[in-house]
């Protein structure tokens, strides 16, 4: 049985007493070492939910359960512990001077030993690949390196969740592909939850399991294949279906039998070129 | 935009002024701000000048960033020279031109006090020019650090100078940015009359505000996410440590100090 670490019971939330909600009814379980994905397009409360797991939000009805305690006002130190995040703008989370100050900010906050800092700061930094980077100022770093210094600067406090919210939405594809791969390293060694908050197909491959979000609602809660293979429905509730999942349809259609869903250009070719031989 | 843009005027470097404890460096600064005034003859000057060059010297900055520094202020000193020979009416009388005279005794406290400006500005940006804004702020915190027993928010200053200084680079950046996109969408910056350039500015100004107040908004949010309640049961990573050179030279400085007042007294 595996241990659950993020339980939501029957949350919604909305923005002041009049707003419409923006959370309706949700509950959903998130496990020890687990990948998570949740996906959405804009204002389907995906953000929402990242902003209620770290208590910088409270839902008006229903309870989260974070490693066994219910965030409310009194827990939340407790939880932001536990639960790191990252946010989407890389300039706007930097609080350093230099990239070791930014990572020592969170440890700073809860009174780590100096000499403690300085052993995870190297630690960290070297996790996320930014070694040869402590004493460099943001403004000479890339968008990605600074959120590299972001996921650093989470790891550095051991939490046992780590949100990653539209952490690379402002980046080039470049800068993309360097966090998803940094991401998927450290979730491969550390023991650690990951949630991905995005609108973007395409990282929630790697993900173990994935949960749509539409206006306020969970909508569907499946293993990324199956997601990719429900295209029409994707694109209903305002979603861009990836470039390979399009192109397997279309070659499904025209009779190609691909065996399955292909999650990236590279299963899709593995595929093809074993097509013969399978036939 | 330019990449290496370095804030502040700090020149890197490893000599011994560069190491010293920035404490060390504001608290003989400070007091030499007093002393230059306490000068009254040559051998009281030729002191400090002596002592402000060794630093300068021991520094190992080049001389063209002190020179740099000193620029704004050469006319100001040449301007108390010139005022001092016009109006001080000591000593004999040296040069009569016209309907001026000058004195022998504006001659020489034009000279003092031109002496004086100059050792003030070399010292000072000796500091800025030897030390990194976030050194600065570090040692101001720890100074002020005994103000906090009178509620004075210690803590919440000094992170708010370096979370400026941290975004200065951001800021202008953006500025950057800003002032393109608007002058391809026609506004002229460069020409025109100084009340339209003024008025030029504004659009400028507002985008730059209101992400300046977004910016501010979600780093709150992202600094409350990583935890931080405030001064209150807070490590620090950086450490001021006195070394030895600190004591070292804070005796100098006092010899100094002594040798100025034995000048006066005896001078």
């Amino acid at each position: 049985m595996r241990k659950k670490i993020i339980e939501f019971r029957n949350v919604s939330f909305r923005y002041g007493d009049e707003g419409p909600w923006v959370l309706k009814n949700c509950s959903f379980e998130i496990y020890e070492n687990e990948w998570v994905a949740i996906i959405g397009h804009n204002g389907s409360g995906k953000s929402t939910i990242a902003k209620l797991l770290n208590g910088l939000l409270f839902p008006q009805e229903g309870e989260i359960i974070i490693d066994g305690e219910v965030v409310n006002e009194e827990s939340i130190w407790n939880i932001r512990k536990e639960v790191g995040m990252v946010f989407q703008n890389p300039d706007n989370q930097f609080v350093g001077a230099t990239v070791q100050d930014d990572v020592a900010f969170g440890m700073e906050n809860r009174g780590v030993p100096r000499e403690e800092m300085k052993k995870r700061i190297i630690d960290t930094l070297a996790a996320v690949g930014m070694q040869d980077y402590r004493l460099t100022e943001p403004h000479r770093l890339s968008g990605g390196q600074k959120q590299r210094v972001a996921i650093a600067s989470v790891l550095a406090i051991a939490p046992k969740v780590l949100i990653l919210d539209e952490a690379t939405a402002m980046l080039d594809p470049s800068g993309r592909q360097e966090i998803m791969q940094t991401v998927a390293s450290i979730q491969g060694r550390e023991k650690l939850s990951l949630i991905t908050i995005t609108h973007d197909l395409q990282e929630v491959a790697q993900a173990d399991r994935v949960i749509v979000m539409n206006s306020g609602e969970i909508w569907k809660e499946q293993t990324p294949r199956e997601v990719f293979s429900q295209k029409e429905a994707l694109r209903e509730i305002g979603l861009d279906v990836p470039f390979v999942a399009i192109l397997a349809g279309e070659l499904k259609q025209a009779g190609v039998a691909i065996s399955t869903e292909p999650l990236n250009h590279k299963e899709l070719l593995e595929d093809l070129w074993t097509l013969h031989s399978r036939t | 935009m330019n990449n290496t843009l370095i804030i502040g005027q700090y020149v890197p470097g490893d000599s011994i002024v560069h190491r010293l404890d920035p404490r060390t460096k504001i608290t003989i600064i400070f007091f030499f701000v007093f002393i230059v005034f306490f000068a009254n003859n040559v051998a009281g000057y030729s002191l400090l000048t002596v002592f402000a060059l060794t630093c300068m010297l021991t520094s190992k900055v080049p001389i063209r960033f002190i020179i740099k520094g000193l620029t704004p202020v050469w006319f100001l000193i040449v301007f108390t020279f010139i005022l001092h020979l016009f109006v001080t009416k000591e000593g004999t009388v040296i040069l009569d031109f016209w309907i001026f005279e000058f004195y022998s005794g504006g001659v020489v406290q034009g000279f003092a006090i031109s002496i004086r400006f100059f050792l003030l500005i070399l010292v000072t940006s000796l500091l800025t020019l030897t030390t990194t804004p976030i050194e600065i702020t570090d040692a101001i915190e720890d100074m002020l650090h005994p103000l906090k027993r009178f509620k004075f928010p210690v803590h919440e200053l000094a992170l708010m100078m370096s979370i400026s200084l941290r975004f200065i680079p951001t800021l202008m950046q953006e500025t950057d940015k800003i002032s393109k996109a608007q002058a391809s969408r026609g506004v002229d910056f460069r020409t025109g009359p100084i009340r339209e350039r003024i008025k030029a500015i504004v659009p400028l100004l507002v985008p730059l505000f209101v992400s300046a107040f977004k910016r501010a908004e979600e780093l709150a949010m992202a600094m409350e996410a990583r935890g931080y309640q405030g001064g209150e049961g807070r490590s620090k990573l950086r450490e001021l440590k006195i070394e030895k050179r600190d004591i070292f030279v804070l005796i100098l400085f006092i010899l100094v100090v002594a040798g100025l007042i034995l000048a006066r007294m005896y001078g």
